[in-house]
């Protein structure tokens, strides 16, 4: 338990993108990428401009480029769907490398790596450089709903504790000498996860006494 | 596996966005009659306990693992409105925290994952529910079929998305017997953990299963004679 609790992505700094306020950040991010959806994926030279425009501000929010490109894993199962895209795709066929491949296919298949990477690394920026907390308040300062920022809240809070006692766990597990190798274990990994459950909603039982013995009531009231 | 941004048009992310606020308004409402003003702690761990069941990896074998869905489980735990609600900030805290899904398509996510595979998850359950002996036992296999039931429904309604919305030229038939065949299978899966962890927090805390409350309802109270207490 005594590990940080610091955010997994997050990485400390004090750039001007670290700095901005949260919900700019936030409208920022979803402008850009809807534009980028929005651009038809033949306008070539338009995405050079967009990866420039994401380089940029990577570069003002002195993260490391490598510390992003390490998290952007985070997109292989579907890049695996894009590079079949070409081969089941139907279409004019084109030759490339003495292969036959449906040529809009091939497009499509540039179209969806060149959107998501642009949409993983802005992202990513994003998560880097804003801090959970951050987030919550550029969300309510965007309307959204105040109970769903609230819990948005909670779960942010007790995520590192719930992992960690998943974890824990699961190391006990190991310990006992039931390591999971196969479908023949999932009644025992069923039965963590079902103890899991009823001890985060106990938990919730016992976060939500808490509240009201300090004064908690919802706004609305 | 969530949509990246620019799987899906603009226009159609933005109609799926439209959907998933509407769905969440409405989620929002039932789970406040539901919990009261326990709602956002108890939505919350309920959330975090999601986000966590996600992690957990359940082997397949060959070194291979997959993990679990959960809008079946969630739903048969805390039902439809908080499942609905704990699924959706699962999915924005993903997208928005830990880049997983695009931002633009927050909405598809939440209408695949919250949406449609909750709804078809409670629908089977109520459906089966209405079949089976009105047993405590009969709530974990149930809850395997709305599992089931879940996944595929939730991989026909992207494969939909994906013809009216889609960015590469694909068969339709082709696309929907690939993505329906395939999450069938990773539908069996699903449906037996959470038969499993279902079956499991049945036995030791019933009272805390949402799908079992009609049973609990009608189970006769027992009265267990005391110690020295005269049976008559």
């Amino acid at each position: 338990m005594g590990a940080g609790h610091g955010h997994r992505l997050h990485f400390h700094g004090h750039s001007p993108v670290h700095r901005a306020q949260p919900h700019h950040k936030l409208i920022a991010l979803v402008g850009f990428m809807l534009v980028v959806v929005a651009t038809p994926r033949d306008f070539y030279p338009v995405f050079a401009v967009y990866a420039a425009m994401v380089l940029v501000v990577i570069r003002l929010s002195t993260v490391p480029l490598g510390y992003l490109a390490k998290r952007l894993v985070i997109e292989v199962p579907f890049v695996v769907f894009a590079v079949l895209m070409p081969f089941v795709a139907h279409g004019p066929q084109v030759e490339v490398l003495g292969l036959n491949v449906s040529g809009p296919g091939l497009l499509a298949a540039w179209g969806l790596l060149v959107k998501g990477t642009l949409g993983v690394l802005a992202s990513l920026t994003l998560a880097a450089t804003t801090e959970p907390a951050d987030v919550l308040l550029g969300l309510r300062r965007l309307r959204m709903p105040e109970l769903i920022v609230q819990i948005m809240g909670f779960m942010i809070r007790y995520l590192d504790v719930v992992t960690d006692e998943l974890r824990r766990m699961l190391i006990a597990m190991r310990s006992r000498g039931c390591d999971p190798r196969s479908p023949r274990h999932w009644p025992a990994l069923a039965r963590t996860l079902g103890a899991l459950f009823i001890r985060s909603y106990e938990r919730g039982e016992r976060v939500h006494l808490a509240m009201i013995s300090r004064g908690y009531a919802t706004r609305s009231r | 596996m969530h949509v990246p941004d620019g799987f899906l048009d603009a226009p159609t992310s933005l109609a799926t966005g439209a959907v998933a606020a509407a769905a969440m308004a409405v989620a929002l409402r039932g789970a406040r009659r539901e919990l009261d003003d326990r709602t956002a702690p108890m939505a919350g761990l309920v959330a975090t306990f999601v986000f966590a069941g996600q992690m957990m990896n359940f082997p397949v074998g060959a070194g291979t693992s997959g993990h679990l869905m959960g809008g079946a489980l969630a739903v048969v735990l805390v039902g439809p409105y908080t499942a609905v609600l704990c699924i959706s900030v699962v999915l924005i805290v993903q997208a928005l925290l830990l880049a997983d899904g695009g931002v633009t398509a927050l909405g598809t996510n939440i209408m695949l994952m919250a949406v449609v595979a909750v709804g078809a998850a409670w629908l089977m359950f109520r459906l089966v529910q209405l079949v089976l002996p009105r047993k405590v036992s009969s709530v974990p296999v149930a809850a395997g079929v709305a599992a089931a039931a879940s996944v595929p429904a939730a991989a026909a309604v992207f494969s939909v998305l994906y013809l009216i919305g889609g960015t590469a030229p694909i068969d339709a038939s082709t696309l929907l017997a690939a993505m329906v065949s395939w999450h069938v299978v990773i539908g069996l899966g699903e449906a037996a953990i959470t038969a499993l962890v279902v079956a499991s927090v049945v036995r030791a805390r019933p009272d805390l299963v949402h799908g079992a409350q009609r049973v609990l309802a009608e189970r006769p109270l027992l009265h267990l004679p005391q110690p020295g207490e005269v049976v008559r």
